[in-house]
């Protein structure tokens, strides 16, 4: 998933001019993550380079950037630590356009990497993707595949509204299936890390049905996906999964269409429970599926409690929450 | 706790007590003020050093006073910008208006035409004057106070006042908060209401001016009580990391509402000398010295555009009247600050200056000013015809779902369609005006 992040950066900026890629050390270094390795030197110290570390500074000045005419690609080095450019996110990249009536807009891309599984703890394993599908304003993608993840990220750079990329660190280097104590494969052995390339987009707002069945939906983003696929595999369940890619906007079509055929959803995220996205999920299926619905709709989520460092498998939505879940589901 | 003698400190130690250090404004509604305290040097006596020279040669600039219109009315020293009388007249006449301009629009709150107002009284030479040693394609970052900038640049006044009664012809479609304007086509960038997020921005904007090898570059305006905020930080880390081709405009108008500057931290610094620390120029201006404001924002101007980097200048002033409609200043200042003042005036300074010149007097004045008052009034009537605020005369309801996004998703055309089936319920056979 880092190579097709970096290949997007790269046909992203060498197709457009006004593509600037911007973060803490994402520059000479080429990222924490390896997601920017090469571009300083391919596009130059102009239009990728390193900052200071301020994440209302980075933000701020790529509004400004923004409101100049460019397309700027900040990066968070990780989603727990956008929350001092959240006033510049919120107050302004989110609203500059609606304020200004169109005069100004902020064409932004927020890459960051989120979530957890891989023994973070509190402050490099959170998901806060809520706070900001909560902001008029803002759009929030989440790509849980190589494939996914240029596509969606050229659709996001290409945009002309803010979005919030957040990349699951967890899968940069191959898919998780939740099952920690055994090997992680390489994404190499998977079709969906399979990049075409030069350029393609995918189409914000619109889930990816990752299988086909008739016993109930499941909705997961980012790692969860796969998560939830491995566990409904492992029960035998037919399930038909959707991999919502874009949480605002949303494909409210292809969730209705798939809970109106199954008659029960189950939703999954790594984020914590209360207010969480799948709040919204819920009340959404609720309020449009109702007369379809054979169970109560289940949320599998992470606890209300901060990320733990020791407690990590315990805390993780894994294989046994989500055991829990479906049975509940499918024997009502 | 119960082992302790009564009134024994809890600390069982016998170090001297810590006590925090609460500033407080040396007058307070009632008190009899003198300002004696606050050093005003002669017009003329700082010098001026080159405009790219090394910030470690303005100290004295960062603590000192750059001043220019002298007791006896006239110009002094090397920061003189020497503009002809013409400019100095149109300099005064943006000055006039935008003082007739607040005082209607002041009262029109008043009356109920709007919600919301905030004058710039005292403080127009900061805005007007700096804005005009600009070019007009710089853009400009400013806060609430510097409406005085689109007088400056020709910006239409009905626009204004449009904005501010938010109704049909308002440009931003009455969804902002009244003097909240915004125009790209005068490089007058959006305000917001959260204080100094412009300051970034203004940065941000200028490095992509010099990453574009551009020649434009950015100015930004953000009150001392602001600069409190954690972005203005940001902005001047920013400016001097990448050599950003901005100018940071501080009015330190001595009052943020009703916190006087020792909150933001002017008891023991002046705004100005900050920049040395961040490795900015830093100049100190009389803000009512409407030819100083122009000078040092020339100064700082030049010195970006030369790619010589970003200044961060602080203009002392004084905020001559409450923070806004919303606000009562005689409930926690002296009534005498105003008066006592010891930059005076920057219009009647402005003014007293061309009479000096022999190129102005009182007969003139008085008729700029009758001719300014005159103009608003006429501009505000025709304003009205686009209806006040709360008359029903307003942008369409489903405008209230446009530009959140570019376009609209379908939960964005849903509420749409509720807003306007709530409409035909509230106002059946549409609405009665």
């Amino acid at each position: 998933m880092i190579d097709a992040i970096n290949d997007a950066l790269d046909v992203a900026m060498t197709r457009d001019p006004d593509v600037i890629v911007m973060g803490e050390d994402v520059g000479y270094f080429g990222g924490v993550f390896r997601c920017t390795a090469g571009l300083q030197d391919k596009h130059g110290k102009n239009r990728v380079f390193d900052t200071p570390i301020s994440e209302c500074g980075i933000i701020g000045a790529a509004v400004g950037m923004g409101a100049y005419g460019l397309r700027p690609v900040p990066e968070i080095q990780f989603a727990d630590y956008i929350y001092p450019g959240l006033d510049q996110l919120i107050s302004e990249a989110a609203r500059l356009r609606y304020r200004s009536a169109g005069e100004f807009i902020s064409p932004l891309t927020i890459r960051s990497p989120f979530g957890g599984g891989i023994f973070g703890g509190q402050t490099h394993s959170q998901s806060p993707e809520a706070i900001f599908t909560h902001v008029s304003g803002i759009k929030t993608v989440i790509p849980a595949t190589p494939y996914d993840a240029k596509g969606l990220l050229l659709s996001c750079i290409e945009d002309n509204d803010p979005v919030i990329f957040f990349e699951p660190k967890r899968i940069y280097n191959g898919p998780f299936t939740g099952f920690y104590d055994k090997p992680v494969e390489p994404w190499k052995k998977h079709a969906d890390s399979v990049v075409p390339e030069g350029h393609y987009t995918i189409p914000l707002g619109k889930a990816r049905q990752v299988r086909e069945g008739e016993e109930l939906t499941v909705l997961a983003y980012g790692t969860m996906v796969h998560v939830a696929e491995a566990v409904c595999a492992a029960k035998g369940v037919d399930a038909d999964i959707l991999d919502l890619r874009s949480l605002v906007p949303l494909d409210i079509e292809a969730i209705e269409v798939s809970v109106k055929k199954t008659g029960r959803c189950l939703i999954v995220h790594e984020a914590t429970r209360t207010s969480g996205f799948g709040a919204e999920l819920s009340a959404l299926v609720t309020e449009r599926c109702f007369y379809h619905l054979e169970a109560p709709v289940e949320r599998v989520t992470g606890f209300d409690t901060p990320y733990p460092h020791s407690l990590e498998w315990a805390y993780f939505p894994g294989p046994v929450r989500i055991g829990e879940a479906l049975d509940k589901i499918l024997s009502e | 706790m119960a082992d302790r003698p009564d009134g024994a400190p809890q600390q069982g130690s016998n170090k001297p007590a810590l006590s925090l250090h609460v500033p407080e404004p040396k007058y307070r509604p009632g008190d009899a003020v003198d300002f004696s305290h606050i050093d005003v040097p002669p017009a003329g006596e700082q010098p001026r050093p080159d405009e790219n020279c090394d910030t470690h040669d303005m100290h004295d600039l960062a603590y000192g006073l750059v001043r220019v219109l002298g007791e006896d009315d006239k110009a002094h020293g090397p920061w003189d910008p020497k503009l002809d009388p013409e400019t100095l007249r149109t300099m005064l006449g943006h000055m006039a208006m935008t003082r007739a301009f607040d005082e209607r629009m002041f009262r029109g709150q008043r009356q109920g035409k709007t919600s919301f107002y905030m004058k710039c009284t005292g403080e127009e030479a900061t805005s007007i004057a700096s804005s005009m040693a600009l070019a007009a394609d710089d853009m400009v970052f400013p806060s609430y106070r510097q409406q005085g900038i689109l007088i400056a640049r020709g910006y239409p006044m009905i626009e204004m006042i449009n904005q501010i009664y938010s109704n049909k012809g308002d440009k931003l479609k009455g969804r902002q908060l009244p003097i909240m304007y915004s125009s790209r086509e005068h490089s007058f960038f959006t305000i917001s209401g959260n204080l100094a997020t412009q300051t970034p921005q203004a940065v941000g904007w200028a490095m992509a001016s010099a990453i574009k090898g551009d020649s434009r570059i950015a100015a930004t305006w953000v009150g001392e009580g602001s600069t409190a905020e954690g972005d203005f930080h940001a902005a001047c880390t920013f400016a001097t990391v990448y050599n950003a081709p901005v100018i940071l405009n501080v009015v330190n108008n001595q009052w943020a509402i009703s916190s006087f500057s020792g909150f933001a931290g002017a008891e023991r610094t002046t705004f100005a000398a900050r920049a040395l620390g961040y490795g900015l120029a830093g100049l100190r201006v009389d803000g009512n010295d409407a030819l100083a404001c122009y000078a040092a924002q020339l100064w700082a101007a030049n010195r970006a555009r030369s790619n010589g980097g970003p200044t961060l200048i602080e203009y002392f002033t004084y905020r001559a009247e409450g923070h806004s409609t919303s606000d009562d200043p005689s409930g926690y200042r002296s009534a005498q600050e105003r008066t006592e003042w010891p930059l005076g005036d920057p219009v009647m300074r402005l003014k007293n200056h061309l009479i000096a010149l022999g190129e102005w007097d009182e007969d003139r004045q008085e008729k700029m000013d009758l001719e300014a008052a005159e103009h608003v009034r006429k501009v505000t009537k025709e304003a009205e015809q686009n209806g006040i605020l709360g008359h029903g005369l307003h942008h369409p309801f489903q405008t209230m779902f446009e530009d959140v996004f570019e376009e609209l998703p379908w939960h964005l055309k849903e509420q749409s369609e509720q807003a306007i089936r709530e409409r035909e319920i509230k106002f059946p056979g549409g609405l009665k005006l």
